[in-house]
């Protein structure tokens, strides 16, 4: 780990105070990819900036028919929340299968969707919920946030506040897990609007993506007969020691199914 | 029947768990001596490559850093390299091919992660900022990774000594007598086989704090290994090349060793010698990226097996061709498991008329091999159920009765195997028999029938092993302090298996001491004259052998003190341990006194005198046995294996705490299943860098890759030691390899899969499934 100044904000002002003040800074929330980063010393931030204590970042509710759930929530507290639990169950399912029990009390939404990671669950679910990211300045659709892999619409030292989730009908999360990491190797998150159903798919290629195909055909029939002759294609699916992108396509179809049988 | 709590059979609660539980372990890392620098180790980033220039000089005026030491500081110092004590030779019958690895790379650097160069600072980041500021030329050359690779005839040559890099060649049976059996017999089967590469991912990685006194000119090492003596001996003698008595060395408690902490590895010779160069204490800690780079791999062949049977089941031969890698260096015990060891172990539960056996084994660019939990066991098992199996299945014939076909049976023993081995104490059919219905091996056909129901495959595998414990000589020592507690000095020593407490349990049921006042010490050379550490599960037949002999003398020594007590003479003094209470009586009148009061009258200011050591020689290793039934769920959309149930009933003699000989068992499995399913080193096969270097590529078994499992034992006593015990260390890894692969292939054998490859990961297996289609 190199050496960095460790500074801890109390309010989300103080956070880009702080964030402008540093030379090379980087927001520390709940460090799940950013303390095994640093001990690689893969990153040399000259600040850290902690944002675990700001109110502002807290807290799950709901307003006109979203859920609104802080970037400071743990995936715990989303797992077990009440208002999760009823109105997204597939959100609080999804929360609860992220990582073991130490990384959901430490990892929190907003550091989720903020890094991107590939083979995150969150940014399925984000996605697919066509949620809107917010931050101080300003409120971006889902669609137009993820941009591949650990990219973002976010500006420099812009601040995810909260994420605000659409309700649909039904939803869920069907993941097949790396058997070494428990990263998702593909993640799809299947999500029935009155309108039309939105699939996002996550672990399988470069960042999180959305399948029109499956989208198409379970719009037109919400069953898992709808998806029997559709197969995802391999081109651009990432491969490595653990899955071809054939086998990569193969389990889109195969967790989109099981989304929707769930 | 008297009161039995804490004597042998007893499942007694683990004594050390308690500081385990609580954090309260002592591991290498919780030693810290005041004063103490840190040491970290600059490591070759390429596979294969000659060294230009080694350039220090930045580095070494930074701040913090006390010493750099290099190849050419222990070249001057006169240290040796490691080697390969294995008595083997080559194809042409030349000896084992000369492949030295300095401690620190002199000229050349044969694999990723080999020690380079030792920085010394007072903090570790201040020795991490030196380390980024030694700059190495390298002349990077072209690098080979698999034994096929090494072969070639176009390969870069590893060594000038290794033509073709060949390192060795082995050879057992009889090649004609195989040749008729196989031209005679009814039917020959071939299967092609492999054993992945693994590392060891020991929960604590390896470490050292080692110090030098100049006043004694002693050096001390607190290194976390599996066996003090061992490591003493082999950094002494071969590494340093001084008096093995001016290096005390210390192994505290230890989180895991399989065969890999056995060895001497060279950061500890940099600590030593940074030690003595700065005259303070020198720590160095593996990090799990270093442990993945440099602990020694193992597993790591493809094997073609052979079989040839009869109509009615006979075994008429055997053929089994290896081929393997040592890694970049002949280093340890690298070759022994795929030649000796396989070799004394493959089908020696069968009547096998012929058999013959060959393994070459080459250098590549990877990390030197050793021994891991089995060392050659469950390599040897893998082959032999394996090609059973499918013999089985060629016939149509039940696998239960085609092994009891050809089992050796008890009223053949002794009997000699096709290999020379003594089988003496065992009984297949009746560890058989009762695994086949404990795991209710009949009703498999109903369980087959619901987990199709639920869209699963089904598959059942059964295998049976047999292996021999190792043995040799083992010492011990016993003082009793004042207050009448009992030291008993081992020179096995614990790597998390629970010694402490077995081996105390031997003390009560042998002398009828307090469990609680009885310490288990290990793992320090200055406390014992000889050990020889944990491995091939042999410790608990040869510290219970040691102790049992030291036992011997306390008692008689006591019975002399007894006589005094009770005013009679040592021939009239009987001792016995009725309710695991040690009590000397005179026959005669009936009067009696305690063991504990007789230590208490002996105590002298000089020590006790009932104080004894011994050395106990074993007549040749325990024969463990036993049959694994092992049930798999396949998912036919992910080809995800799922193990639903499983089955073990082993043949450990005299079984001394069960409880912890369950966890043994359990242990075992979980690693051996985790080779099935899950582990796998893998190297880039072009640039030779690893590819799996962290636990985010590296799949370790996890609680919900395994199953609750059914553990039987039959306690046939092994003839070859007093309390007929038989190792547990590695069965369960010996077991699992076969028993789930033929789980695995029952599951698919109606697509006409009869072969896979492990790790048998979902990815595999769903392409077997699509191939077949």
């Amino acid at each position: 780990m190199y050496a960095f100044s460790f500074k801890r904000a109390a309010s989300i002002e103080e956070a880009a105070a702080l964030f402008k003040g540093g030379d090379d800074p980087q927001y520390l929330a709940g460090g799940q990819t950013l303390i095994p980063t640093l001990k690689q010393r893969l990153a040399a931030p000259s600040d850290l900036i902690e944002i675990n204590r700001i109110e502002g970042l807290k807290g799950i509710g709901e307003e006109e028919g979203a859920i609104v759930i802080g970037a400071g929530v743990t995936h715990a507290e989303v797992a077990a929340s009440d208002l999760v639990r009823a109105r997204l169950p597939g959100l609080a399912a999804l929360a609860g299968e992220i990582g073991d029990p130490q990384v959901r009390h430490r990892g929190t939404l907003g550091g989720s969707v903020a890094n991107n990671d590939p083979a995150a669950d969150y940014p399925a679910g984000v996605l697919a919920l066509d949620a809107e990211i917010r931050t101080a300045q300003r409120s971006i659709p889902a669609d137009d946030y993820f941009q591949g892999m650990f990219e973002t619409a976010l500006e420099e030292g812009e601040l995810i506040t909260s994420v605000a989730f659409k309700v649909p009908e039904k939803s869920a999360y069907a993941k097949f897990p790396n058997p070494a990491s428990r990263y998702a190797m593909v993640g799809v998150y299947v999500a029935k609007f009155a309108d039309g159903v939105r699939v996002a798919v996550t672990g399988a290629g470069p960042g999180v993506f959305r399948v029109p195909e499956i989208e198409a055909a379970l719009s037109k029939d919400f069953t898992e007969a709808a998806l029997a002759g559709i197969s995802v294609s391999a081109e651009g699916l990432n491969s490595d020691l653990h899955g071809s992108a054939d086998y990569r396509a193969h389990l889109v179809g195969v967790m989109a199914r099981r989304a929707v049988a769930s | 029947m008297g009161i039995q709590k804490f004597g042998i059979g007893q499942a007694v609660r683990r004594k050390e768990d308690d500081r385990f539980l609580t954090g309260r372990g002592n591991y290498i890392d919780d030693i810290n001596k005041p004063d103490q620098a840190y040491l970290l180790i600059l490591r070759s980033p390429h596979a294969h490559a000659r060294i230009l220039s080694v350039d220090t000089d930045m580095a070494k005026d930074m701040e913090g850093v006390l010493a750099i030491i290099t190849g050419q500081d222990f070249e001057e110092a006169g240290y040796g390299h490691l080697s390969c004590a294995m008595p083997m030779t080559r194809r042409d019958g030349s000896p084992l091919a000369t492949s030295h690895e300095w401690l620190l790379a002199r000229d050349t650097v044969r694999y990723v992660g080999q020690p380079v160069a030792g920085v010394i600072a007072e903090t570790k980041a201040q020795a991490q900022e030196a380390l980024d500021s030694i700059f190495v030329d390298y002349d990077i050359l072209e690098a080979i990774t698999t034994p096929e690779a090494a072969k070639a005839a176009d390969a870069p040559q590893l060594w000038e000594t290794a033509p073709g890099n060949e390192s060795a060649y082995w050879e057992k049976g009889d090649k004609d007598a195989t040749d008729r059996a196989f031209a005679e017999a009814d039917h020959t089967i071939k299967v092609q086989l492999n054993q992945n590469r693994i590392t060891s991912a020991t929960m604590e990685p390896r470490g050292a704090v080692a110090s030098y006194d100049d006043t004694q000119d002693r050096y001390e090492l607190y290194v976390s290994c599996q066996g003090a003596h061992n490591m003493q001996q082999g950094i002494a003698r071969e590494l340093m090349k001084i008096d093995p008595a001016k290096l005390h060395v210390i192994s505290p408690d230890v989180g895991g060793g399989f065969g890999m902490k056995a060895a001497a590895f060279p950061e500890y010779v940099v600590a030593l010698h940074g030690a003595r160069q700065i005259g303070r204490p020198v720590k160095w800690i593996a990090d799990r990226s270093e442990s993945f780079l440099s602990d020694s791999h193992s597993r790591y062949s493809s094997t073609t097996g052979e079989l040839a049977f009869d109509n009615d089941g006979t075994i008429r031969g055997l053929r089994v061709y290896t081929t393997a890698t040592v890694g970049a260096y002949n280093t340890g015990y690298g070759p022994l498991q795929f030649t000796f060891a396989e070799g004394r172990w493959i089908a020696s539960a069968y009547k096998i008329p012929a058999a013959h056996l060959v393994s070459e084994m080459y250098f590549t660019n990877t990390a030197p091999m050793n021994a891991y939990r089995g060392a050659g066991r469950p390599e040897a098992a893998y082959v032999t159920e394996r090609l059973v199996d499918v013999a089985a299945r060629t016939l149509g014939m039940d696998q239960a009765a085609f092994r009891r076909r050809n089992f050796v049976t008890p009223d053949m023993m002794p009997h000699k195997a096709w290999n020379g081995l003594d089988v003496h104490s065992s009984d297949f059919d009746q560890v058989l028999t009762k695994a086949l219905e404990m795991s209710d091996w009949d009703g498999f056909t109903a369980r087959k029938q619901d987990s199709e129901a639920r869209g699963l495959r089904r598959g059942i595998g059964l295998a049976y092993y047999f292996e021999t414990a190792a043995a040799g000589v083992e010492g011990a020592r016993v003082a009793f302090t004042a207050d009448g507690k009992a030291k008993v000095y081992v020179g096995t020593q614990s790597n998390g298996q629970g010694h402490e407490t077995v081996f105390a349990q031997v003390v009560v049921d042998q002398l009828g001491l307090d469990f609680d006042d009885i310490e288990i010490v290990q793992g320090d050379t200055d406390l014992l004259a000889r050990g020889n550490g944990t491995g091939g599960s042999r410790s608990a037949q040869m510290a219970s052998g040691s102790i049992r002999v030291v036992g011997e003398t306390v008692i008689e020594k006591g019975r002399g003190v007894a006589a005094e007590i009770l005013q009679s003479v040592p021939e009239k003094v009987a001792f016995e341990t009725q309710d695991e209470v040690g009590t000397f009586v005179v026959a005669d009148s009936g009067a009696s006194v305690t063991l504990k009061d007789v230590i208490q009258h002996a105590a002298t200011p000089q020590g006790n005198a009932l104080d004894s050591d011994g050395v106990y020689k074993a007549q040749g290793g325990s024969e463990p046995n036993g049959c694994h039934i092992c049930e798999v769920e396949i998912d036919p959309e992910t080809g995800k294996v799922a193990i639903a149930r499983y089955t073990v009933v082993d043949d450990f003699g005299t079984v001394l705490n069960p409880a912890i000989v369950d966890g043994q068992v359990l242990g075992g499995l979980a690693q051996g299943i985790g080779q099935v399913l899950l582990e796998e080193c893998v190297y880039d096969p072009d640039s030779g860098q690893l590819l799996t270097g962290s636990f985010s590529d590296y799949a370790m078994p996890r609680a919900d890759d395994l199953v609750m499992t059914e553990l039987g034992y039959c306690e046939i006593k092994d003839e070859s030691n007093p309390l007929g015990v038989k190792g547990c260390g590695e069965a369960g890894t010996t077991g699992a390899l076969p028993a789930t692969v033929n789980a695995i292939v029952d599951a698919l054998s109606d697509l006409g899969v009869q072969e896979l490859e492990m790790p048998a990961t979902p990815q595999k297996i769903w392409a077997l499934m699509q191939k077949a289609r």
